[in-house]
């Protein structure tokens, strides 16, 4: 018979295990697969897996002619697919010295703001749920929804747009498209002010969120991380403003940056970047100019050589680099996306926490599965 | 010499039966049966078993219609709160939807994991919807009308609710899955700590009422509700009961067995069929049982609210009226917050509640010895 008495130290040995979250589960968001190794409800070590959803894009890159990979784009960050797509396309003008017209990129910038807006809107409904409050969910997809219709009449698509198009966008903007974004500004304004007052003040949503998963400032940059994970650690890093690409030099936004480096934060700086999303649209549309949305493209052959550009989609710093040899394919194409580095640190900030907490963490990076396998 | 029988008049028996089924049914049903039953040669043994078994059937009918109603406010309520419809194309205003979930959960197959403990795993859906009824048995829907009148009623129903913790913890630990084992051990942590409070709040409501029967503290506050009676202990006592009720119930903000972004499902996460629902039929009737018990210790039970007695609205209204508001407040508690974590959960009990409950049990003892009460 087994000794109970307290003298036993094997009567109260406890037992570490591994636990398996994914690739099928409620809240990795796809197919990330992230193995635990639990001392309880307390998590030791978390080892993400990937490649679930590995789709071998930059090989598939090496067989098309360029404009026909733009829609492979559309299908890595499919939440900021016009960002994605403008990454692609923004090296390739480089490459070849393209000028684009001055419509066409005030078209890109709101394109790519509503985007923005679009993707911030469902990940806070998601981290809402990830958290158990069901109801924000919903909440967040109402707003997205008014963005993602309007992408439907602008391009005829509502997650893979496929819009943006070497040398321009592939339409022109239709005539109710000014109005709408004037009233979804109006509507997101109202919104986010609804966000914070429904779930950041809340109590239980504080203490799921404040002091969890810090992540330095220092970590942060040793990580590569970008967008609101970085801005959360308190680095005043955003490419629209450190290295101002198309028309971002025009318009006035703030760039948020969070303290601690916590979940909140990171919350926190997401809703401000919406109103600052906002800020930037109310702009673009007072200054958008006439003229071609397209410019005249006759054959895209890169010259020979390396090219690399990057932009900031909603999750970060997204960097493209090809090396052509002259032809219309290119030799080799190399993603860079913000989600893999963001995912990254996963594993260091979230050991010693609780179980309920790796969720939260993970929520808070927005990380997008297929944009970290490709 | 007993009294001359009155003639049976079937309008009054009916109009009786309306306005004080306690009291038509134990005067004018139970001596009839009682009657025909003796005059069959059956005896007491014989009365007492048809009895038993005839409120099992109403019991049964009750519960299980009690419960469909339930599932259809509670995804109603969930729709509404969250910009939707919610179920709609059953019948009017969706209205058959349970009776076709209940048609679908039929045919589904029933399986057992290969490497569950067979035995335990099929009986612990059972164990659960037992520990209901065994509460249900003592509350009172209106003046006489209870299955029976304990007059340790109280101490009973804080004896045999905490049954329901078997039925979680056999079905997390006989699955064989880590989720549901976490599902079971967290459960079974929650709701041994959650069932000390509210046993004191309803000990302070025992020393203020001086009873122990269920339908004694009910009639006790014909005059005035417990709620305002008690004084500020009162609602401070409903709040800690409510709270703690929500949380031994493991309902939303308080749903950590079960937290779908944490565990899935919980420990119920491998069943499936008929045995899924009556874990679904058991938390919707202890939220039911919770909201009941409120209503019978703090807000005055069948009792009408003041002047509006001589409405002549019968009991059996105002207690479902009232249980009916609880339980949507029990509602909008779950579509409103996010889940704590399971240290806050516990934190939450043994260093809030618990002494505030002990601190509120003092006060009423004072409150009482006062003679206030009387």
């Amino acid at each position: 018979m087994m000794n109970l008495s307290p003298q036993s130290k094997d009567a109260l040995k406890t037992e570490e295990y591994w636990i398996n979250m994914g690739p099928q589960h409620p809240s990795t968001h796809g197919v990330l697969r992230l193995v635990m190794r639990l001392d309880g409800e307390t998590v030791l070590e978390v080892v993400p897996h990937l490649g679930y959803i590995h789709r071998s894009m930059e090989r598939m890159c090496e067989w098309d002619v360029y404009p026909q990979l733009v829609h492979l784009t559309d299908r890595m960050d499919y939440l900021s697919a016009m960002m994605t797509n403008w990454a692609y396309v923004q090296v390739v003008e480089k490459s070849m010295g393209l000028v684009v017209p001055e419509r066409a990129e005030y078209i890109r910038v709101m394109v790519a703001e509503l985007n923005r807006l679009s993707s911030h809107a469902m990940w806070f409904g998601a981290y809402c749920m990830d958290l158990g409050a069901a109801s924000a969910f919903f909440y967040g997809f109402r707003e997205r929804e008014i963005v993602v219709d309007l992408f439907e009449t602008l391009c005829g698509q509502r997650l893979t747009y496929h819009y943006v198009r070497i040398g321009g966008v592939s339409k022109d903007l239709t005539e109710d498209f000014v109005p709408r974004v004037l009233d979804i500004c109006e509507t997101f304004k109202r919104a986010v002010d609804e966000y914070e007052a429904l779930v950041s003040g809340n109590v239980i949503f504080q203490q799921r969120t404040k002091g969890i998963g810090v992540l330095s400032a220092e970590k942060a940059i040793s990580y590569g991380c970008g967008g609101a994970v970085l801005r959360g650690s308190g680095v005043k890093f955003d490419l629209r403003k450190n290295e101002p690409y198309s028309v971002y030099d025009r318009f006035e936004f703030d760039v948020p940056v969070g303290k601690n480096g916590d979940c909140f934060d990171r919350y926190q700086v997401r809703l401000e970047e919406m109103r600052q999303s906002v800020r930037i649209l109310e702009q673009a549309v007072k200054q958008i100019p006439g003229g071609p949305s397209m410019a005249d493209v006759k054959a895209i052959r890169p010259p020979k050589g390396e090219y690399y550009a990057r932009l900031e989609t909603a999750r970060g710093d997204m960097g493209v680099y090809f090396v052509s040899q002259g032809g219309t394919k290119p030799y080799r194409m190399k993603f860079r996306s913000a989600c893999f580095s963001n995912l990254s640190c996963l594993p260091e900030i979230s050991a010693g926490w609780k179980l309920a907490d790796v969720v939260s963490i993970l929520g808070s990076l927005d990380v997008v599965i297929p944009d970290i396998d490709r | 010499m007993p009294a001359s029988p009155q003639p049976f008049v079937l309008s009054a028996f009916v109009v009786q039966l309306l306005l004080h089924p306690g009291a038509a049914l134990s005067g004018t049903v139970g001596p009839a049966l009682k009657g025909l039953l003796l005059g069959l040669g059956l005896g007491d043994t014989g009365y007492n078993a048809v009895v038993a078994l005839l409120c099992f059937v109403v019991m049964s009918g009750f519960v299980t219609v009690t419960a469909l109603v339930l599932t259809l406010a509670e995804r109603k309520v969930a729709a509404y709160f969250q910009n939707r419809k919610g179920p709609n194309r059953v019948g009017p205003w969706g209205l058959l939807q349970p009776i076709a979930d209940v048609v679908k959960l039929l045919q589904k197959e029933d399986t057992v994991p290969r490497a569950a403990d067979r035995p335990i795993f099929l009986l612990a859906p059972f164990i659960g919807m037992i520990a209901t009824y065994m509460v249900l048995a003592v509350i009172p829907f209106d003046q006489g009308l209870s299955v029976t009148d304990l007059d340790l009623g109280v101490l009973y129903i804080t004896a045999v609710s905490g049954l329901g913790v078997l039925s979680i913890l056999m079905a997390g630990w006989s699955s064989a899955n880590k989720y549901s084992l976490l599902g079971g051990l967290r459960s079974a942590a929650q709701i041994v700590s959650y069932e000390l409070s509210p046993a004191l709040v309803v000990l302070s409501v025992v020393l203020f009422s001086g009873t122990l029967s269920v339908q004694a503290i009910v009639e006790k506050q014909s005059a005035q509700w417990n709620l305002w009676h008690m004084g500020p202990m009162g609602v401070l006592g409903m709040l800690i009961y409510l709270t703690a009720g929500t949380a031994e119930i493991n309902r939303a903000p308080f749903d950590l067995p079960e937290a779908e972004s944490e565990l899935t499902a919980g420990y119920h996460t491998e069943y499936s069929g008929m045995r899924f629902s009556m874990f679904q039929l058991a938390e919707f009737m202890n939220m039911f049982i919770i909201a009941a018990l409120t209503v019978t210790l703090f807000l005055g039970g069948w009792q009408p609210l003041g002047l509006l007695r001589f409405l002549g609205v019968p009991g059996y209204v105002w207690f479902f009226g009232k249980t009916t508001g609880v339980m949507f407040v029990i509602m909008w508690f779950r579509w409103t917050f996010p889940r704590v974590r399971v240290d806050q959960l516990m934190k939450l009990e043994w260093k809030i509640l618990l002494p505030l409950s002990f601190i509120n049990l003092v006060l009423v003892a004072l409150w009482a010895a006062a003679g206030v009460g009387k």
